[in-house]
């Protein structure tokens, strides 16, 4: 691996599916440990890309998730078409949350989602227009 | 102490044990599953209510090293079949989540 050269992955995030969210987070993972990624570094990763997935079942019906690998630097980008955040710095906030009741019934919508992806990742970028959708990028630097 | 003797200390019941030699080092309790994404450690003892197949998600994305299902709550199929795919510790327990933390706290001790 280089720099220039990174691996990457792409999965599909079924959006009629909540309970199949986070079968990209746990291949990751999985495929992170088999190359040998600090345990530390694949926990903040997989969980914070988990709660992506999470966001995006539950407010844009799935989209994109790709894995871009080098030894320097692990970037996650998540991309759907939904209804896009209105306000990104609300969202940012523990606790802000406009899911739906049976989304909180499954122990999800606690406005943990994005403070969790933010709190896990080393640089979080969040790219959204309302009616379009939503990009987030996130990275990870191996300590 | 390992999740094994954990079982034989509490009593919970074991309903999956993918791994009993795995060392049980911390505890956590909680049901919001991205609350304990964000604070559950590594080889904890997490304790819950919650039922549904994402409770298996978290538990393998945490590294959690044994779920407890506290106050009879019994999981759903899909929690077991994705715990045996994960490799995961699943227990059961009658007793309230304030009842097993504090065994489990007292026993890490």
């Amino acid at each position: 691996m280089t720099e220039n050269e990174p691996l990457h992955f792409h999965y599909d995030v079924d959006g009629n599916n909540f309970t199949s969210a986070g079968e990209a987070s746990v291949q990751v993972k999985r495929m992170l440990r088999q190359m040998g990624f600090h345990p530390d570094l694949i926990r903040r990763i997989s969980v914070a890309m988990y709660e992506g997935e999470i966001n995006m079942v539950i407010h844009a019906k799935g989209g994109d998730a790709d894995v871009y690998v080098t030894p320097e630097c692990i970037t996650v980008v998540l991309k759907d078409v939904g209804p896009g955040i209105k306000d990104v710095n609300l969202a940012m906030q523990e606790g802000y949350s406009t899911a739906p009741d049976n989304i909180r019934s499954l122990g999800f919508g606690a406005g943990m989602g994005l403070p969790n992806m933010k709190r896990y990742s080393d640089e979080l970028k969040i790219d959204s227009v309302v009616g379009v959708g939503t990009t987030i990028e996130m990275k990870f630097l191996p300590a | 102490m390992t999740v094994s003797e954990l079982i034989e200390r509490t009593g919970c019941t074991p309903l999956l044990l993918s791994e009993g030699d795995r060392e049980v080092t911390g505890g956590y309790a909680g049901d919001l599953l991205s609350w304990v994404m964000g604070r559950a450690q590594s080889g904890d003892c997490w304790v819950t209510i919650m039922s549904n197949v994402n409770v298996a998600a978290v538990g393998q994305l945490t590294d959690c090293a044994c779920i407890v299902f506290s106050e009879g709550v019994h999981p759903d199929e899909p929690v077991i079949n994705a715990a045996k795919l994960h490799g995961l510790n699943l227990l059961l327990s009658d007793k309230s989540t304030f009842e097993i933390c504090a065994e489990v706290g007292a026993l890490l001790k």
